[in-house]
């Protein structure tokens, strides 16, 4: 008899179409993966917890000291996944690590951002090589207990590491004593429940202690104040996945297969009109315009009109202005958007700015926490505004009324959701304001043209 | 009320965190009794409050502030379709309208058999498989074209004899 579960699993996806293709270039952390080789042999058979023994002193040579691993993840260029893109060695140093009360290192794998769907593979297809990434933090920060705040909505993920764990515990990696030494780390998981503001790490924070998700000010940042009010460090999924790598090949290794200032390899989601979405892991630098090859280029009779580069908090550009640019930071940046969490949205001709700038909007109203009055007022009004422009009702001075709220958010909260909703309508007007001029002018062409 | 053995899934989620955070696991919990119950019921709550020794409120809040936790029952299959941007591109939309078609109700609203409730959610965090639902919190459906859609519903239906 077939039950509604086994029904249930037929859809489940199997990672082919976003994972297990040759479409990779130099990959690191998605190398080598099929779907069925995610556990712990098959992990170490591809050179899986080398980096920990190596660390650990257990491959004949020397342990590494913390100020070593600490002083190879700088030298590597390696710099937060999440993001925000701060230098992650940088950060590790921070960690007091005399400070004698308990340390936690913790894993944001709450992968919300609209467009963004890398971590996920990383953990369902290969959630050692974080595990191992956060054994090697733990260790250089001398933190013994670690937690893993999983999205809510990928709970088979969830289920999947929590398997990989009972593994890792069993092999000796985690637990006490690690592989004989002197070094224990616990560590576990966590998992959210549908709040997209709780991928900011102190509202990440405050909801591992069991309370609803929001922000706190900072400073003090976690590495002072972090989980419990203890010294924290926090860092994203793929950051911690980009470790091991660099304690087996070295810091300069990983720096030379990225840019300078943007070392190593980076996982691109590429969502939207393409016509192979997808994730692909490519070494930081590489043209956009091979990332579109590789994901398949548009689809046929369309044009590229417009990309949104990092997630869809980061500003969008143009098809001529992201043509341009190189997958990293500093070329992002360069261009008035950023990088983010490498989530590419592509848009096509046939896209209308409007439509899609209010459902964005919406998405921030929805998720503001309501602590700050100019987030949960400005998100519902910037909201408000372009949903009046789209059903035609737009007044002329909207367009003006539109930039002055979003500006009037920028820097005045207490976390970036704030900005995040603000920098997206700031630069739709910046870059296709005739098309928001012509809702006001004209009227809804769609309502005019049924009518 | 709570059985023992729900009672050993709190204990093996309260052990992952200091002893006087027992707090921390108050999401597991809420998480479980609607895996069990379908929804997060007040009595649900004070349970949990007491179990976890935090305030009633406390456990309230947290029900409150995360989106998917049901604070009314739902249908037997709650099917909640990601309408962000990425997935807007991709049909996202039309699969929400699609769904709304062939179970005759709108978005928010749960079928009269009480089979399934149906919603629009934000970003799964599965953008490139678009269209993707979640279905009852836990599974995960991907590249859910009309066919595919018919499909899940019509299984579902004979499975529970609603056909
Ligand atoms: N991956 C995803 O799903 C999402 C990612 N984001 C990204 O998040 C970014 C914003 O994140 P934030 O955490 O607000 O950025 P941030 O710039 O405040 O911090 C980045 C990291 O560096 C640390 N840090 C910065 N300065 C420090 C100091 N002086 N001392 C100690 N630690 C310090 C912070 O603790 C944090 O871990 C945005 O750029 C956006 O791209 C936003 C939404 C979702
Ligand atoms: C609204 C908001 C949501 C965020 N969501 C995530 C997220 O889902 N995953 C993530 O790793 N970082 C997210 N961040 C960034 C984190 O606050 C933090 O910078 C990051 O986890 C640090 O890790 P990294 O240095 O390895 O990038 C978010 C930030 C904001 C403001
Ligand atoms: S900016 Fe918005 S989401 Fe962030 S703390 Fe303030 S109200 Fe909450
Ligand atoms: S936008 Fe729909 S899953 Fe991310």
């Amino acid at each position: 008899m077939t039950t509604a579960a086994q029904i249930l699993n037929q859809f489940q996806a199997t990672g082919v179409e976003t994972c297990f293709h040759d479409r990779h270039i130099e990959p690191q952390i998605y190398a080598g993966l099929n779907g069925s080789n995610w556990s712990i042999k098959d992990y170490e058979a591809r050179g899986g917890y080398q980096a920990l023994r190596k660390v650990l002193g257990q491959d004949g040579a020397e342990a590494l000291t913390q100020d070593q691993v600490i002083a190879t993840v700088k030298e590597s260029g390696l710099r937060g996944r999440g993001g925000a893109g701060f230098p992650t060695g940088l950060k590790w140093s921070f960690m007091p690590r005399q400070f004698p009360g308990q340390k936690h290192l913790v894993c944001n794998s709450d992968e919300g951002e609209p467009g963004t769907c890398k971590d996920r593979d990383i953990l369902m297809f290969n959630p050692h090589i974080v595990i191992e990434g956060m054994i090697i933090a733990a260790y250089a920060m001398g933190i013994s207990v670690g937690y893993n705040y999983i999205h809510g909505e990928i709970f088979q993920v969830y289920e999947r590491f929590e398997a990989a764990l009972e593994e890792a515990r069993a092999a000796g990696y985690l637990g006490n004593n690690i592989l004989g030494s002197s070094f224990s780390f616990q560590l576990h998981a966590h998992h959210g429940f549908g709040a997209y503001i709780c991928g900011e790490e102190t509202a990440l924070i405050e909801s591992i202690e069991g309370k609803k998700g929001q922000p706190r000010f900072k400073p003090p940042f976690p590495a002072s104040f972090g989980l419990y009010g203890k010294p924290t460090t926090i860092n994203n999924t793929e950051t911690f996945a980009a470790v091991p790598w660099i304690i087996r090949n070295g810091g300069p290794a990983y720096l030379a297969c990225g840019k300078p200032n943007n070392g190593g390899t980076k996982i691109f989601s590429v969502s939207g009109d393409v016509q192979r979405p997808g994730n692909y892991e490519v070494p930081m630098g590489t043209p956009f315009a091979k990332l579109l090859e590789l994901a398949g280029g548009m689809r046929p009779g369309r044009q590229l009109k417009a990309v949104i580069p990092g997630g869809s908090s980061s500003p969008v550009l143009p098809a001529s202005i992201i043509m341009e640019c190189t997958l990293d930071y500093d070329s992002i940046a360069k261009a008035g958007s950023m990088l983010g969490s490498g989530a590419v949205i592509v848009m096509d001709d046939s896209r209308c700015m409007v439509e899609s700038l209010k459902r964005l909007s919406y998405f921030y109203m929805h998720e503001s926490c309501g602590q700050c009055t100019p987030c949960r007022e400005g998100t519902g009004w910037l909201w408000r505004l372009v949903d009046r422009i789209h059903r035609g009702d737009g007044r002329p001075q909207d367009m003006e009324v539109l930039d002055s709220v979003a500006t009037s958010i920028m820097g005045r909260t207490i976390c970036a959701l704030g900005d995040a909703a603000a920098m997206p309508v700031r630069a739709m007007i910046k870059h296709f304001r005739p098309e928001f001029e012509a809702f006001i002018q004209k009227k809804n062409p769609q309502a005019v043209a049924s009518a | 009320m709570i059985s023992e053995a729900t009672k050993a899934r709190f204990a093996r989620e309260v052990a992952k965190y200091p002893a006087e955070q027992k707090q921390s696991a108050v999401m597991a919990c809420l998480s479980i009794v609607q895996q069990e119950q379908g929804y997060v019921s007040e009595a649900s709550e004070a349970v949990i409050a007491e179990y976890l020794g935090m305030p009633q409120i406390a456990v309230h809040e947290v029900t409150t502030f995360y989106n998917m936790y049901n604070q009314q029952p739902v249908g037997k299959f709650k099917l909640a379709v990601c309408t962000n941007l990425p997935c807007l591109l991709r049909d996202g939309g039309k699969a929400l309208e699609h769904l709304e078609q062939k179970l005759g109700v709108s978005m928010g609203e749960t079928t009269k058999d009480g089979l399934f409730t149906l919603q629009q959610c934000e970003c799964l965090g599965a953008c490139a498989d678009a269209p993707v639902m979640l279905v009852n919190d836990r599974n995960m459906c991907s590249f859910m074209d009309d066919d595919k859609l018919d499909q899940l519903v019509d299984s579902l239906r004979a499975v529970e004899g609603k056909q």
